[in-house]
């Protein structure tokens, strides 16, 4: 054997290793997941369920409203990422095409207000949503997730290298800004768009606390915020508690095989935050 | 001439309303949920105000409490110590991973995807299942300690090992991040290089400190700056997996501001604090800015 192969079969073990210690604490939840109550308690602890319990997760369902957290969650996000794509490219394109006065100062109180943690306006946007009425509403979870200065700047940088003639050509025809910007520009800057999707869904997905502050009825509760209730309940409940955080894992798992791609690229270019 | 002229003129015209009505939707909710929040707890931070009293002006008064309390200096130093032990592992682990999966041309989609997953999924699920492997006497953790023959650490339940257990359970989760920007980095080094190394005879480990780490320095100084920011801001496990004890040990800055600003009311303390935050990350970023130059090497 030669000693490159050797060196490649040392770095499988290495990575199978790494692999395991990964995706242990999943194989735990889904083991716990599927428990009777009392084999929770045994030592050595099992990893293979003594016996297979599926009740568990219509007891979760049963005991505490998770098909409302689900739906909170999704359509929380779905709108988000709607919202957050609309405005976005539409200021974006402005920002990197059209010229106008004052354009490029109003720009540049997005860019500093990049690196403004969540955490320091939190508490004005709490007196804000008090005034408005929407303390313990959907409008509080969805609304102010919409806008963030990143998404902006993302689109922006994005259409500064998509070039120009194909505007001009549209636009000597007598084309409108809307019609360009809708016709010629959004098919053009998809992977934008789907970068921004990805990364604004795993923000509103996971979001903790925000909602945390500002929902107090149950049946509001997204499914990060239910989850942490539910714990308070059953916190020694293991076998539901973990079939719970299964059902929460399960949608992020899903969409990620499905846009896989723009989850690592997205990723990968969040990084322009700040 | 003219004609030309006066058309340019409303053509520019048109664009700067074309462009006004562009900004508009995202403007009004930028100022509304960003930028004139940011100021107003700037303003608030001199007040002292619990929303149903009216506030009442205390100028600095709310940052020299701030410095006073020393359960605020404990937050402090439970943060820093976070950030100084998270930091380095999610930086030097995710490096070393994504040189290996970079390095296997089989199975590396399944090792990314085990490597990427915890990432993904929200913190709170996270901190609930590593929970139930710190479990006292019946979790997985503890009996791993016990067939290695290592000690049986008190994890969640003592204000020395609490921390740590944070900081373990944090690094599972976000070594994802640093491990994808440095395997998107290390694919964007030419082959060439090696191959010349190669010719030249150097070896792996001479070829990862002379090509590898100097033309990923940019990466590195990317990655450092945004996951040193975030570990700031730890909150959401802290909460979960902890609420902030034992004996206050994990109770980090960001859970104090919660804490003073949504438990006991103090919307001018909290805002301070808040502050406070900004400005260290501000200062920290800029710190980090300065000193790149004197080791990040750009091509």
């Amino acid at each position: 054997m030669n000693k490159s192969a050797a060196s490649t079969i040392m770095k499988h073990v290495f990575l199978v290793f790494i692999f395991i210690t990964m995706l242990g604490p999943f194989i735990w939840m889904l083991s716990v997941a599927f428990k009777e109550f009392g084999d929770v308690f045994t030592y050595p602890p099992a990893i293979i369920p003594p016996s297979v319990r599926w009740q568990n997760f219509p007891d979760v369902f049963a005991a505490f409203p998770f098909a409302r957290f689900i739906f909170n969650s999704g359509i929380v996000t779905i709108l988000r990422v709607i919202g957050t794509i609309i405005t976005s490219t539409m200021a974006g394109y402005a920002f990197a095409r059209l010229e106008f006065p004052g354009r490029d100062s109003i720009f540049l109180l997005y860019l500093a207000t990049l690196m403004v943690p969540f955490q320091v306006v939190m508490i004005p946007l709490f007196i804000i949503m008090r005034h408005l009425g929407w303390v313990d509403s959907y409008q509080a979870l969805i609304v102010p997730g919409i806008f963030q200065a990143f998404g902006t700047f993302l689109c922006r940088q994005f259409f500064l290298t998509i070039p120009k003639s194909l505007e001009e050509s549209a636009f000597i025809d007598g084309a409108s800004f809307w019609t360009i910007f809708v016709r010629i520009i959004m098919p053009l800057v998809k992977p934008a768009v789907a970068t921004l999707s990805v990364l604004t869904f795993l923000w509103s997905w996971n979001d903790f606390l925000w909602p945390l502050i500002v929902i107090d009825s149950l049946k509001l509760n997204t499914l990060t915020l239910g989850i942490a209730s539910f714990q308070g309940q059953y916190y020694t409940q293991w076998n539901l508690l973990m079939a719970g955080v299964t059902i929460s894992i399960i949608p992020t798992v899903v969409v990620y095989l499905l846009a896989q791609k723009w989850f690592v690229e997205g990723i990968a270019m969040s990084g322009v935050k700040y | 001439m003219k004609k030309l002229f006066s058309a340019s003129k409303s053509l520019k015209k048109q664009q700067a309303i074309a462009g006004y009505l562009f900004i508009l939707p995202n403007f009004v909710g930028f100022l509304a949920f960003i930028f004139v929040p940011l100021l107003w707890s700037l303003g608030i931070s001199l007040f002292n105000w619990n929303l149903i009293e009216p506030a009442k002006f205390i100028g600095a008064g709310n940052y020299l409490r701030m410095f006073k309390d020393p359960l605020f200096r404990k937050t402090l130093y439970n943060t820093l110590y976070y950030t100084l032990t998270s930091v380095p592992l999610v930086i030097v682990l995710g490096l070393l991973l994504a040189v290996l999966v970079n390095g296997v041309r089989r199975l590396t989609m399944t090792y990314r995807l085990a490597i990427f997953l915890p990432y993904l999924i929200p913190m709170v699920g996270a901190a609930l299942i590593w929970q139930s492997i710190y479990m006292p006497n019946f979790g997985i953790l503890d009996y791993i300690f016990d067939l290695l023959g290592l000690p049986i650490l008190p994890w969640l339940t003592s204000p020395s090992w609490a921390m740590p257990a944070i900081v373990v359970m944090s690094v599972w989760k976000g070594i994802g991040f640093t491990f994808i920007i440095f395997l998107a980095g290390l694919q964007g080094i030419p082959g060439m290089y090696y191959e010349a190394a190669e010719i030249d005879g150097a070896n792996g480990i001479q070829q990862f400190f002379k090509i590898t780490l100097p033309l990923l320095t940019p990466t590195i100084f990317f990655a450092v700056v945004i996951t040193f920011i975030d570990s700031l801001k730890v909150f959401d496990q802290a909460f979960v997996l902890t609420a902030g004890g034992p004996a206050n040990a994990t109770k980090t800055t960001v859970y104090y501001l919660y804490e003073q600003g949504f438990q006991y009311l103090r919307m001018g303390y909290a805002s301070a604090v808040g502050w406070f935050l900004l400005v260290v990350i501000f200062l920290i970023t800029l710190l980090q800015f300065v000193y790149q130059r004197k080791w990040v090497t750009y091509e």
